[in-house]
C-alpha cells in the first residue's frame, strides 16, 4: 500500500483473547486497509473472521494494540462518535421480525442519529432500491430468506456510513438477490463507501473485491491486491489460492 | 397483558366472595346423627339450627364411621357430627351435680352430691378439604352450641333443686337468649365507614400481581433482543443501549399503569353488574396514583433486571413466573401478612409487593392519606433503586453498555 493513502481502517499490534482462554486469539495483528477500498476478508470456519469484524465494529474489544477507524480508535469513550462512521450487516438477521422494512428502517434510522425527513428520504430510497416497496408494511417475518438479507443490508446503510462491514451478506439467497445486493454494493462503493467484505462465496467476492486478505487461525497468511496474489502463487482464482494456502483438511470450530 | 389480568381479578374476587358468602349467605350442610332420645339432643340439634351457619341434614340409625362418610358424600356435606345416646342423660347428671355443689355453696342444703363425669363427646367428621380456618369456625359455632345446651341444663336443674318446680321457659329463654349485643365497626384512618369486602380485598391485591407480570413480556422482550441479534445492531450504533433499557422501562411503566386504571375501573362500574361489591377508590387520589406508579416502576426494574441476567426465554418464563408467585405468596396477596410466622413475616419485608400491598390496603380499606402511605413506599424505592443497581452491573458485565 502506498504511503499517504488516507486509511479507513488502521490495525497495529492488535491482540486479542477470549475471555477465559489464556492464550491470545490474535497476537500483533497488522491490517491497514484504504479508504474507498472494496476489501474481502476470507478464511476457513474458525480462522477468526467474525471476530476480528467484531473488533472492528467495537462490539468487542482488543486487549493490546489499537483499531482506528478513519483515524478514530475504536473502543475507547466516543464509541458513539465511531459508531456513526460506519454501518454493519452482520451474518445473523438483525431487525425486529414482528415489524415491517418501514418500521425497522424508522427505528434504526432514529437510533442512528437522523432526523425524521432523512429518516423518511432514505427509508423511500432504500427499499426502492433493494425492490422492497412492495412489501413496505408487511411485517418482515412473512419474507423469504433472500428478502430478509435486503432488509439486513437496507438497514445497515440507512445512515450512509463511510465504511460498511458485511459478514456474509448473501447467504441463503437465490442469484437474482444476490447479483442485486452485489450491484448495490459496488454502487455504493462509486459514492466513497469503503466495503469490507467476508463470504464464503468466493467466486462472489472475486467480482467484488479489488483488495483481500486471507486469514486462518487469527493470523493473515496473504494481504495484497486479488490479481497480484492470483499472480504469484500462480493461481486461476481465488478458490485455488484458498484451498493452497489454507488446506482441505475439515476445520471443526469449538 | 390486560385480558389475562382482567380475568384474574374477576375469578379470583368471585372466589372470595362466594368463599365469604358461604359462610354468612350460604350455609354449611351439616349432616347430625342424633343418636340420642333425650331433650338435651333434641335442643343441641336446634340450636346448632339457630347459629345460622349451618344447613342441618338429619340422619337417622346408628352410623358408623364410614357409613357417615359415604353420607356426607352422597349428601354434599363438609360435615357430619355424630350425638351420642347418652348425651341428655350426662348433661343431665353433670347438671345436677354442678347444681348440688352450688347450692352447697350456697349454704343451702341439698341431695349429697354425687361427681358426675363428664358428658361423652361428640364425634365430628369433616371432609379434608376444608380449610383449618374455617373448621375452627365450625368448632366454635358448635362449642357454642353446647355451651348452651349444658347451661340450660344446668340452671333448670339449679331452678329445680331451689323451688322444686321447673324453670319457667319465659324465665329460661330470659336467662340465656339475651345476649350482649356485639357492634363490630371497621376502622379507617379518617373515621369513615368503609365495608370491607372481598373486592375492597382482592382488586388492589391482584392488580400488584398483574403488574409483576409484565416480567413475561417485557423480560422476554430484552432476552429475545439478545438472542435474535437485533442488540448486535443496536450495540453498533451510535446511541447507546442504555437509552434501549430506559425507554423500554417507560414503555412498560405506561403499560403497568394503565393496566391498574382498567382493573380499578372494572371493580368500580363492572363488578356491580356481576353481582359483586364494588370498588370503592379511596379519596386521596394523589396517594393512589403515586402508590401505582411506584408499584408499577419496581415491577419494570425487576423484569428489566430478569432479562439482563437471563440468555433464555425459557430462563425468564419459568424464574419470572415462579418468582412472581413466590414474592406475592411472601407479600400477603395470599395470606395475610398479619397470619404468618416467624421467618416469613420477616422475609414478607423483602417482597416488593408487600409494601405495594399494604400501602393500597391502608388506601382502600382504611381510607388513608399520602402521608399514611409514606413509609411504605420508602422500602419500594429502595428495592426499585437496587434492581436498576443490578441491571446496570449486569449490563456491564455483560459487555452491553
Amino acid at each position: 500500500m502506498a504511503v499517504n493513502i488516507p486509511l479507513a481502517i488502521d490495525i497495529e499490534n492488535m491482540g486479542f483473547r477470549y475471555p477465559g482462554n489464556s492464550e491470545l486469539s490474535f497476537s500483533k495483528l497488522n491490517l491497514k486497509i484504504a479508504k474507498n477500498e472494496r476489501f474481502g476478508l476470507f478464511g476457513p470456519n474458525g480462522a477468526g473472521k467474525t471476530t476480528l469484524i467484531s473488533l472492528m465494529t467495537g462490539l468487542l474489544s482488543a486487549d493490546e494494540g489499537h483499531i482506528k477507524l478513519l483515524g478514530h480508535e475504536v473502543g475507547k469513550q466516543n464509541n458513539n462518535a465511531v459508531n456513526k462512521l460506519f454501518g454493519f450487516v452482520p451474518q445473523d438477521f438483525s431487525f425486529y421480525q414482528e415489524l415491517s422494512p418501514v418500521e425497522n428502517l424508522e427505528f434504526f434510522g432514529a437510533w442512528s442519529g437522523l432526523g425524521k425527513p432523512a429518516i423518511k428520504k432514505r427509508t423511500n430510497e432504500l427499499l426502492h432500491i433493494l425492490g422492497l416497496e412492495e412489501v413496505r408494511d408487511k411485517p418482515v417475518q412473512k419474507f423469504s430468506g433472500g428478502m430478509k438479507r435486503r432488509v439486513n443490508l437496507a438497514i445497515g446503510v440507512i445512515h450512509e456510513p463511510e465504511i460498511l462491514f458485511l459478514d456474509e451478506p448473501t447467504v441463503g439467497v437465490d442469484v437474482q438477490t444476490r447479483h442485486a445486493i452485489i450491484h448495490y454494493l459496488l454502487e455504493l462503493n462509486k459514492n466513497g463507501t469503503t466495503l469490507i467484505y467476508t463470504s464464503h462465496q468466493l467466486s462472489e467476492a472475486e467480482g467484488l473485491c479489488e483488495q483481500v486478505a486471507l486469514i486462518d487461525d487469527g493470523k493473515i497468511i496473504a494481504q495484497d491486491d486479488l490479481d497480484q496474489l492470483l499472480k504469484d502463487y500462480k493461481h486461476d482464482n481465488l478458490e485455488q489460492l484458498f484451498l493452497n494456502l489454507t488446506g482441505k483438511e475439515y476445520r471443526n470450530d469449538v | 397483558m390486560f385480558v389475562m389480568p382482567i380475568m384474574l381479578v374477576i375469578v379470583v374476587t368471585n372466589i372470595q366472595n362466594s368463599t365469604f358468602q358461604l359462610v354468612s349467605k350460604n350455609k354449611l350442610p351439616i349432616l347430625v346423627n342424633n343418636r340420642d332420645t333425650g331433650q338435651s339432643g333434641k335442643q343441641l340439634v336446634s340450636t346448632i339450627n339457630k347459629i345460622g351457619m349451618f344447613k342441618v341434614l338429619n340422619i337417622a340409625g346408628n352410623q358408623s364411621e364410614k357409613q357417615m362418610s359415604d353420607a356426607m358424600h352422597e349428601q354434599d356435606a363438609m360435615l357430619g357430627v355424630v350425638i351420642p345416646s347418652n348425651f341428655s342423660v350426662k348433661v343431665a347428671a353433670k347438671a345436677k351435680s354442678i347444681a348440688d355443689k352450688a347450692l352447697k355453696s350456697f349454704g343451702l342444703e341439698g341431695d349429697s352430691v354425687k361427681q358426675a363425669g363428664d358428658v361423652d363427646p361428640l364425634t365430628m367428621y369433616y371432609n379434608p378439604v376444608l380449610q383449618e380456618s374455617l373448621r375452627l369456625s365450625v368448632d366454635g359455632g358448635m362449642r357454642s352450641a353446647l355451651q348452651l345446651v349444658e347451661s340450660r341444663e344446668t340452671l333448670r336443674s339449679l331452678y329445680f333443686s331451689i323451688n322444686e318446680k321447673p324453670l319457667p321457659e319465659s324465665l329460661e329463654n330470659e336467662m340465656l337468649n339475651n345476649k350482649t349485643a356485639i357492634n363490630e365497626i371497621a376502622v379507617s384512618k379518617e373515621g369513615t365507614r368503609i365495608n370491607p369486602n372481598a373486592t375492597q380485598h382482592n382488586v388492589p391485591a391482584w392488580t400488584i400481581f398483574a403488574m409483576f407480570f409484565v416480567i413475561m413480556s417485557l423480560g422476554g422482550s430484552v432476552v429475545r433482543e439478545k438472542i435474535s441479534g437485533s442488540f448486535i445492531r443496536l450495540k453498533t450504533l451510535p446511541t447507546s443501549y442504555a437509552v434501549a433499557i430506559l425507554s423500554k422501562q417507560i414503555a412498560y411503566l405506561g403499560v403497568t399503569i394503565i393496566q391498574a386504571i382498567v382493573i380499578f375501573s372494572i371493580g368500580v362500574w363492572l363488578f356491580p353488574l356481576m353481582g359483586l361489591p364494588a370498588l370503592n377508590l379511596p379519596s386521596d387520589m394523589l396517594a393512589l396514583t403515586v402508590v401505582t406508579i411506584v408499584t408499577g416502576w419496581c415491577a419494570v426494574s425487576y423484569a428489566i433486571c430478569v432479562g439482563v441476567f437471563s440468555e433464555t426465554q425459557e430462563q425468564v418464563n419459568g424464574f419470572g413466573a415462579i418468582s412472581i408467585v413466590i414474592l406475592s405468596a411472601l407479600g400477603g396477596l395470599m395470606v395475610p401478612s398479619f397470619a404468618m410466622q416467624g421467618f416469613f413475616k420477616n422475609a414478607a419485608n423483602f417482597s416488593p409487593m408487600h409494601w405495594s400491598l399494604e400501602a393500597y390496603y391502608t388506601m382502600f380499606l382504611e381510607n388513608g392519606k399520602l402521608k399514611d402511605i409514606l413509609h411504605n413506599m420508602a422500602p419500594l424505592v429502595i428495592i426499585t433503586l437496587l434492581l436498576q443497581f443490578l441491571t446496570f452491573v449486569g449490563l456491564k458485565r455483560k459487555n452491553l453498555i
